[in-house]
């Protein structure tokens, strides 16, 4: 198993549309300035900002964490939120249940969970209505997909 | 196509990074949808957007594109420009609708991102 070198752990405000994103940008910040390569971290962030935007809008609450190795760049992702009752729906582009303030927003067009599949090596999802949903997502250093 | 010429042609006015017009534009990403912006824009692009709020900003910085223009005659709060500039990335607003800018550019040769 790789070293973990670096372990963050960020909590997320439910409903803060305001806010909404700052953790994403912080983690841009630390990715650029360890010097991970752009294309990489820029897949990181998209992942995130995407992640924590579905907390903001679905959840109460919930949090980031971002895990670094040797070998790649990890994001978990919990939110106390209303479950999603079939992921497989949810992972079709187009497919949504956004309010009207969400897409307001420019979010909820169906686009987010797929767009964060697109950008990680490895994405797994796992939800419970009525609990909430966790989201795992690895993006290794060295690919360049 | 240099920024400067691309705020010309589009009869833009500059909200924020008025100093920072040399960036030269060869990719174009334009929607509403901020998640379409981050799933097809690669880098340096030019986003065009009609979403005014602090989230496009943030789109844009999370996305890594060039600079924002703002159609159909829409115009940020200032929360929205001071957060650009912080960001440092160029926002410029023009009456114009989506389909015309874009029209506008693909002509003049600019490129849209698949």
């Amino acid at each position: 198993m790789a070293a973990e070198l670096l372990r963050e752990n960020f909590e997320i405000q439910g409903r803060n549309f305001d806010k909404a994103g700052e953790i994403s940008s912080e983690i841009k910040v630390i990715l650029k300035d360890l010097g991970i390569d752009a294309s990489c971290f820029r897949r990181v962030v998209i992942v995130a900002f995407e992640a924590e935007m579905n907390v903001v809008m679905y959840a109460e609450r919930g949090t980031i964490s971002l895990i670094l190795t040797d070998r790649d760049i990890s994001l978990e992702v919990k939110d106390e939120g209303p479950g999603i009752p079939d992921i497989d729906l949810a992972m079709k582009e187009g497919y949504s249940t956004a309010s009207d303030e969400m897409r307001e927003m420019g979010f909820g067009f169906g686009m987010g969970l797929p767009n964060m599949k697109k950008n990680s090596d490895e994405f797994c999802i796992e939800s419970e209505v009525g609990k909430g949903t966790s989201v795992f997502a690895r993006i290794l250093l060295d690919s360049h997909a | 196509m240099k920024l400067a010429e691309i705020k010309d042609l589009l009869k833009c006015e500059v909200l924020a990074g008025d100093e920072d017009l040399s960036t030269d534009i060869t990719h174009v990403v334009a929607s509403d949808g901020m998640s379409e912006i981050l799933a097809f824009a690669k880098s340096s692009e030019l986003m065009i957007t009609g979403l005014t709020n602090i989230q496009s900003i943030r789109t844009a910085d999370i996305a890594g594109v060039s600079a924002v223009i703002y159609c159909r005659g829409k115009r940020p709060d200032k929360k929205v420009i001071d957060f650009a500039k912080q960001k440092r990335i160029p926002v410029l607003a023009t009456d114009m609708v989506m389909f015309d800018i874009c029209g506008i550019l693909y002509n003049k040769g600019l490129k849209g991102v698949s």
